[in-house]
């Protein structure tokens, strides 16, 4: 079997309907856009809150407490539905529904496109890139209002209620953008690339993953307006209970989140599984495109626990369900099982693609294959099948299932083997190397430093005994940060820095990149290492005050957060100069990759490949002679018999 | 151009480090390590971050020892041979054998260690939920009688002297079930003995966080999480809440005190005397309590005359006063 293309030109119509004509595309203004998606959003809004206080305004426990959550839930609700609607997310499956021939989207030329409901994979790509920057722009604001916090134990900047909702919001919108910084930019744009393949499964759900996860970042920062809310990002129960409005913000953002993620996730592990080229082997998929897969699974298994969390705390809020009420039968275990049942398979959403990216870099700067490239891969999906027995060990103080706990221990112990298969498949493919320091090589050394911290710092966390010394302090806010700025925003970087060419044709400055890496690496460092220490000196997370001889070290850690703020001012200044003020054009290949998403042409045409390439080896055969060509990209030449095998449908 | 064993070079810098930096750890730094040796608890937390450490010191080094080696030796600035590509870049088996199986023995060693440090330390101070698995010897017998009322403790007599934490926003309160069941927000503790903490809470989730004790323990409304220590040097530690509560979790510390035996006992006596009348006016002892009316997340008190809470089985009697 070979596997199915549609032609180029993407999403062409079956048939049509000679009685039904298709809906016709609006020219210009009256077309739908970011425009007309922000008109449908506040449209939607004020429909639902009219509505919820139409309907629930007399209701006694309403009308007593001055909160309507019904009316703040159906404007969120029905401004997303608007949003979408406007956008034109949702034109498809309606039209459908009312028995018409739908119109198929047609890509606009130009800037606008940026603007569109685009169901082209590298259009979509790009929107998430200055999508998830947004979203980390606006977190990382926020990280720099708390470390202004803690510069005194005494002296305020903020009321702790000013700042507990700094801290909650920070926490949330960081944890929301990192499920998507590296799936939603590059696994968009990339992932058929690499496979070659001209598009993805799904492409309407593609769109529909980044509108949703605009629309997910609106909901959550309207919790600022609402006052914010004072549960930190775990939203723990009975606190959640207790909180105002902010809090229906918060758990329908993260339904509205996880949409996204449900809908990104399957979409690209069927793009993985069935749209891979002919040849494109299970062992010769781009170690990225396993990250991406194993990432792609854990998103698609474990948010339909996070989207059903979100929904019975926003029914306990307004319809007086008991979900997590205790004392009306609900429990707020309920809540924290849930939570972390989605939540530590999220962590791991937010390493492997990181994994994935210094896998893809590695072989390119060292000038060498990957090393031991089938343990790579089976580590990806170990710590994938793993990641969903180990949620307990966040709850090893709790009071829940003390037996349980060795059995939580171990298996928490038992991820950092196929973890440290990534370092093998590191360490091993730098061996005897020459080694290309580049910007991408250098983000990714330093995520294997940044990533051992973190790491090792969570073998002491998984330690019952050390466990009480260190949870719920600034060890563990140090370990997660070192496990997920460290590992995964750096490998973000390392990816961006290395990819941007081609997906943007301009190469980024140098010069500004090694400033923008240097000062990223080194402050990072000195912001978040010297927490390890705060924490053990027993300073918990979250908290507006500490003990005095603990300003020091805290000082110690905002001004350096404060010059690591500054450093992603230089990479935002590198974007802008590199892509707009003093554009350099970039070579085809700059970094000599064998890579198959490097063998199209920049920009890459709309269909990718004017033929399905058929693939002939995997695209790590660096410093071999005779090594054999990555893939079959003539038009004319046919594909050898040998490389065929496998072939996947 | 004579081969260079680039290995053996970094295994024999690594052995070096780690020994070298594992003793000064291990003599210079390890005793002091939080939490301290307050209690039993506490000394063998502090035991066990210190054997993960001396574990974990070589695994750093030996990783940083590699990509500092790589940096210097294998940079493409430096010149040198070329790469080799082919097959035999691509795999090692024994090396790729020998890390899975040293990554599996250490890995294993440590979960093995964990399981026996929680249990031969009776949970290691951390919250055991309402049916502890591992607890000190006399400790059900003690926590029986504390509940029906019947409870004693003595100094030097050995028995495990249980005290319930209640957990409110933004305090933590302490019951004394073996002297009337006074409450206070002093939190004295007699040294030389075996506590038994049982922590609830009246409204959110909060942590019991006694630093020092090595003692950790999650309080939630309508769970009873006990937890154990065995306090063996007096002094002043720190209590602070570790889970997030609210507005004013931050300020939700205070300081408690090991103290002599004696001094306990006068301590308790006098408080339980001088507390009577209040105590008359709280609850019965029990375990949990149930804030009257809207309850938990309700977040008031009402029924001011009285109490701010009552025990689980009369929930629903008193009614706010309207």
């Amino acid at each position: 079997m070979s596997t199915v293309q549609e032609p180029p030109g993407g999403l062409a119509s079956d048939h049509v309907d000679p009685i039904r004509p298709p809906l016709t595309q609006r020219p210009g203004l009256f077309s739908q856009h970011l425009g007309t998606a922000i008109i449908g959003a506040v449209l939607g809004y004020a429909l639902g809150h009219w509505m919820g206080n139409a309907i629930a305004s007399h209701y006694p426990y309403i009308a007593n407490s001055g909160q309507n959550a019904i009316a703040d839930a159906l404007g969120l609700i029905l401004g997303v539905a608007g949003w979408l609607l406007g956008i034109g997310a949702l034109n498809y499956p309606l039209a459908k529904l009312a028995g018409r021939q739908p119109e198929a989207e047609v890509e606009v030329e130009g800037w606008s496109k940026y603007f569109r409901y685009s169901t082209n994979h590298k259009t979509v790509g790009l929107q998430y890139v200055v999508g998830v920057l947004l979203f980390m722009f606006t977190g990382g604001l926020l990280a720099m209002a708390i470390r202004t916090e803690l510069l005194s134990p005494t002296t305020h900047v903020f009321s702790p209620d000013t700042y507990i909702k700094i801290v909650s919001e920070h926490g949330t919108v960081m944890m929301m953008m990192a499920t998507s910084i590296v799936v939603g930019p590059l696994g968009n744009y990339l992932v058929p690339l690499m496979i070659g393949s001209r598009r993805m499964a799904f492409p309407r759900i593609e769109a529909f993953s980044f509108w949703v996860f605009v629309a997910g970042y609106m909901v959550i920062f309207s919790a600022l307006p609402y006052g914010g809310f004072p549960t930190g990002w775990t939203g723990y129960a009975p606190l959640q209970t207790q909180a105002g409005p902010g809090m229906v913000s918060y758990l329908f953002g993260f339904a509205v989140i996880g949409m996204g993620m449900m809908a990104a996730g399957f979409n690209i592990a069927v793009t993985i599984i069935n749209y891979r080229a002919p040849g494109m082997t299970w062992s010769r998929v781009p170690i990225f495109v396993w990250s991406i897969l194993a990432t792609a699974a854990l998103l698609t298994l474990a948010t339909p626990t996070l989207f059903a969390a979100g929904v019975f705390g926003l029914l306990d809020r307004t319809v007086q369900t008991a979900f997590y009420v205790t004392e009306h039968g609900g429990s707020s275990y309920l809540w924290e099982n849930l939570f972390w049942f989605f939540g530590h398979p999220e962590v791991y959403i937010m390493a492997l693609p990181g994994f994935g990216i210094a896998g893809e870099i590695l072989p390119v700067f060292t000038r060498k294959p990957l090393f031991a490239y089938k343990v790579g891969a089976a580590g990806m999906i170990g710590v994938s099948l793993l990641s969903f027995f180990v949620w307990q060990h966040h709850l090893f103080q709790s009071g829940i299932n003390p037996d349980m706990r060795p059995l939580f221990m171990l298996t928490t112990e038992l991820i950092s083997i196929p973890t440290g298969f990534i370092y093998l498949v590191g360490m091993g493919t730098m061996y005897k190397a020459k080694i290309r320091f580049d910007i991408p090589m250098l983000f990714v050394m330093a995520l294997y430093f940044n990533f051992l911290i973190g790491g090792v710092t969570g073998v002491f966390l998984s330690d019952v005994p050390v466990n009480v010394t260190v949870h719920g302090g600034f060890f563990v806010l140090a370990h997660f940060h070192y496990t997920i700025m460290g590992g995964l925003l750096f490998a973000f970087m390392a990816g961006l820095y290395y990819w941007l060419p081609k997906m943007t044709g301009r190469m980024m400055n140098k010069r500004l990149g090694l400033w923008h890496f240097w000062t990223m690496f080194i402050f990072f460092n000195l912001t978040f290492f010297p927490m390890f220490i705060i924490g053990l000196l027993g300073q918990p997370r979250r908290v507006f005050t500490y003990a005095k001889n603990l300003q020091g070290l805290n000082d110690f850690s905002s001004v350096s957060a404060f010059l690591l703020g500054l450093s992603f001012l230089i990479f935002f200044a590198n974007l802008v100069w590199s892509l707009y003020i003093k554009p350099v054009k970039a070579p085809a290949n700059p970094w000599d990759s064998l890579g198959l998403e490097w063998q199209t042409v920049t920009p890459v045409p709309a269909h990718n490949f004017d033929r399905i390439p058929v693939v002939l080896s995997d695209p790590y055969h660096y410093s071999e002679e005779n090594a054999p060509a990555v893939a079959d990209l003539g038009p004319a030449s046919p594909p050898e018999e040998p490389t065929l095998s496998g072939v996947t449908a | 151009m004579k081969e260079i064993h680039h290995l053996r070079r970094m295994t024999t810098v690594w052995v070096i480090a780690s020994v070298i930096v594992d003793l000064l750890f291990w003599f210079l730094v390890g005793p002091h390590v939080p939490p301290g040796r307050m209690t039993n608890m506490a000394s063998s937390d502090q035991f066990d971050f210190n054997i993960l450490f001396v574990i974990a010191i070589p695994v750093l080094i030996g990783v940083w020892i590699y990509l500092g080696y790589t940096i210097v030796v294998w940079s493409a600035k430096r010149g040198g041979p070329e790469p080799v590509g082919g097959e035999a870049a691509r795999t090692n088996r024994t090396a790729q054998v020998a890390w899975i199986a040293i990554t599996s023995v250490v890995v294993l060693f440590l979960a093995g260690f964990g399981t026996v440090e929680l249990m031969v330390n009776n949970g290691s101070g951390g919250g055991e939920g309402p049916n502890p698995v591992w607890s000190p010897a006399g400790a059900a017998k003690a926590e029986t009688a504390a509940l029906a009322g019947t409870g004693t403790w003595s100094p030097n007599s050995g028995q495990v002297l249980p005290v319930q934490v209640i957990g409110q926003q933004w305090k933590f309160t302490y019951r004394y079930p073996t002297f009337g069941g006074f409450e206070t927000s002093q939190l004295i503790l007699p040294d030389n003995t075996t506590i038994a903490f049982n922590v609830t809470s009246l409204d959110v989730t909060h942590s019991f966080w006694a630093y020092q004790l090595g003692v950790k323990a999650d309080a939630n409304p309508l769970i009873n999480d006990v937890a154990y220590t065995a306090t063996t040097q007096r002094g002043e530690f720190v209590v602070r809440c570790s889970e997030l509560c609210g507005i004013w979790h931050g300020a939700m510390y205070n300081y408690g005190h090991v103290v002599s035996p004696q001094a306990f006992m006068t301590w308790a006596q006098q408080t339980e005397a001088a507390n009577a009348a209040n105590t008359k006016l709280l609850p019965a002892f029990a375990w949990t309590y149930v804030p009257d009316a809207n309850g938990a997340a309700g977040g008031y008190y009402p029924d001011g005359t009285v109490t701010p809470y009552s025990r689980a089985e009369v929930y629903g009697a008193k009614q706010p006063v309207s």
